[in-house]
């Protein structure tokens, strides 16, 4: 019984913890693409809030709660105050299922630096991933708005098309790690060599792209295409709402990067530094910090790829979806499997 | 009439179909960027240099006496394309006599900055080199009235430059 009730503790402490910490990421995630992109234009980008406009993210939150809130007439007010917490909460709480470092050793007990370790982890992430464009569609349904609908539209399409890619491109990875459970991934890419990187380069590829459109971002941010829809499925929210959405888009991209850091890249593991085995805070908390310099690194990527690339047209958005990706996809699965059947050293590796 | 083919100078090679060449020779020219010199004034602190011959805020010159030059003609009036200076003429009084070259001066002299188009026409038609525009650009205020900018706020102080100092 106080077992129980320590796991429960535990559980509590980490996941507000985890939240804290997520929800920190992601605010700064918006600082970070602003500074991005104004240096890539030869800008400076907000320095004027604090110390090198590091209270940015706090000056932008007391602006959003400040700011008047706008309900229009003729939405569908349930749905539409519902839709903001919808996008927010699934990519929440897709992080409860990144193992974010092994193990750490505190007061003499062990806890694990994963909220689940879910044996289908992979599944789940697909799972919620898939329901988070709820949000975005019912914001879009709610509206009562045409180009709100046709943003949350898109979303759901666009949602479809590029998850069955995304799907696809993990199996490689599925094939060679023979299990779904994320920690175990992590767990046998422990050397800089076997980071599943090296064995799936054109699974990552497809992975990576795949979940750029996922998250909505920028090649494949047609849901909020500004100069076709206004602001798409959130052109009609204002005040926190419109905030939350923003801050569930950046959640999401920081949990997509966390995936592929931890799918391809080895997670929590630090090259050149064996965390197996030494329960040390010390380790724990670089394992911790390897994950999160991997993260930053990939959210990075989805910014620098941002503030690169002009949107796709709506339907080279499909075609790219339907007719390359899923079959590249497809054909990355059947030649791992082949490779993995007729070439030994594939499986083994280094 | 045989059809001729021509051949399609925009068809792309497989490189350029898969896209990922072209992405990151463009990421390449982000990245650059991002660590290349920035173009960015932080205004209030630092100010843009302008030219020398910048048409901004005017000045009324005194002459090497340190009278003013400025006699009230009325010729940059007339020629003010955009009706921005009022001047009321009037003779020196006696007392006054050695501020002034001559017996007339400008006893009211108004420009709004608000109409004022800042052309140059007052220093082209000013016969006494009275009437300058100098770089001073800065003419924020809070109310109409305060942007009718009078004499004594266009004079020339004597000893030194006036667009510095209000």
């Amino acid at each position: 019984m106080t077992e129980l009730l320590w796991l429960v503790v535990e559980k509590l402490v980490f996941g507000v913890a985890l939240l804290a910490g997520i929800m920190t990421f992601a605010s700064y995630a918006t600082l970070a693409e602003r500074k991005v992109a104004s240096w890539m234009q030869d800008r400076i980008g907000p320095n004027r809030a604090g110390p090198l406009g590091l209270l940015q993210p706090l000056a932008d939150g007391i602006k959003f709660f400040t700011k008047e809130e706008m309900i229009p007439a003729n939405v569908n007010k349930a749905f539409y105050i519902m839709a903001p917490a919808i996008a927010a909460i699934p990519p929440l709480m897709l992080a409860a299922a990144i193992p974010w470092g092994d193990k750490i050793v505190l007061l003499g007990k062990t806890f694990s630096l994963q909220m689940i370790d879910l044996n289908v982890g992979i599944l789940y992430f697909f799972a919620f991933g898939g329901i988070g464009v709820y949000g975005v569609m019912i914001g879009g349904w709610a509206s009562n708005n045409k180009y709100s609908l046709m943003g949350g539209l898109r979303a759901s399409s666009q949602m479809i098309s590029y998850e069955l890619a995304q799907g696809t491109a993990a199996v490689g990875i599925l094939i060679l790690a023979g299990t779904l459970s994320l920690r175990d991934i992590v767990l046998q890419q422990d050397t800089l060599t076997k980071w599943f990187v090296w064995r799936q380069p054109i699974g990552f590829f497809f992975f990576f792209v795949a979940s750029l459109a996922e998250c909505a971002r920028m090649p494949f941010d047609l849901p909020e295409a500004e100069n076709e829809l206004v602001g798409g499925y959130h052109t009609e929210y204002s005040s926190m709402k419109f905030g939350l959405f923003q801050v569930s888009e950046y959640i999401h991209m920081t949990v997509a990067s966390a995936l592929i850091s931890t799918l391809y890249f080895g997670g929590w593991q630090v090259p050149f530094i064996s965390v197996e085995n030494q329960p040390s805070i010390i380790v724990s908390l670089l394992g911790i910090a390897a994950l999160v310099v991997k993260t930053s690194f990939f959210v990075f990527v989805f910014m620098w790829l941002r503030w690169t690339l002009p949107r796709f047209r709506y339907d080279q958005l499909m075609r790219m979806g339907w007719k390359f990706l899923l079959e590249g996809a497809f054909a990355w699965v059947i030649i791992t499997a082949i490779l993995v059947l007729a070439w030994p050293f594939y499986t083994t590796w280094f | 009439m045989a059809i001729k083919v021509s051949e399609n100078k925009w068809k792309m090679t497989l490189g350029e179909r898969l896209y990922v060449g072209p992405i990151l020779a463009g990421m390449r020219v982000t990245i650059r960027h991002m660590f290349g010199k920035k173009a960015t004034i932080q205004y209030p602190e630092q100010k843009a240099e302008v030219s020398p011959r910048w048409r901004g805020r005017h000045v009324l010159k005194r002459n090497e006496l340190g009278q003013e030059r400025c006699v009230g003609c009325q010729m940059c009036e007339l020629a003010c394309p955009a009706d921005a200076i009022y001047i009321e003429a009037a003779e020196v009084p006696p007392e006054k006599r050695h501020e002034h070259p001559t017996e007339r001066y400008a006893k009211v002299y108004n420009i709004d900055m608000l109409r004022c188009i800042f052309c140059g026409m007052c220093e082209e038609a000013c016969p006494e080199a009275a009437i300058f525009l100098t770089p001073f650009y800065e003419f924020v205020d809070d109310s109409r009235e305060k942007l009718i900018y009078n004499k004594e706020m266009l004079t020339e102080k004597v000893g030194g430059p006036i667009w510095y100092k209000e």
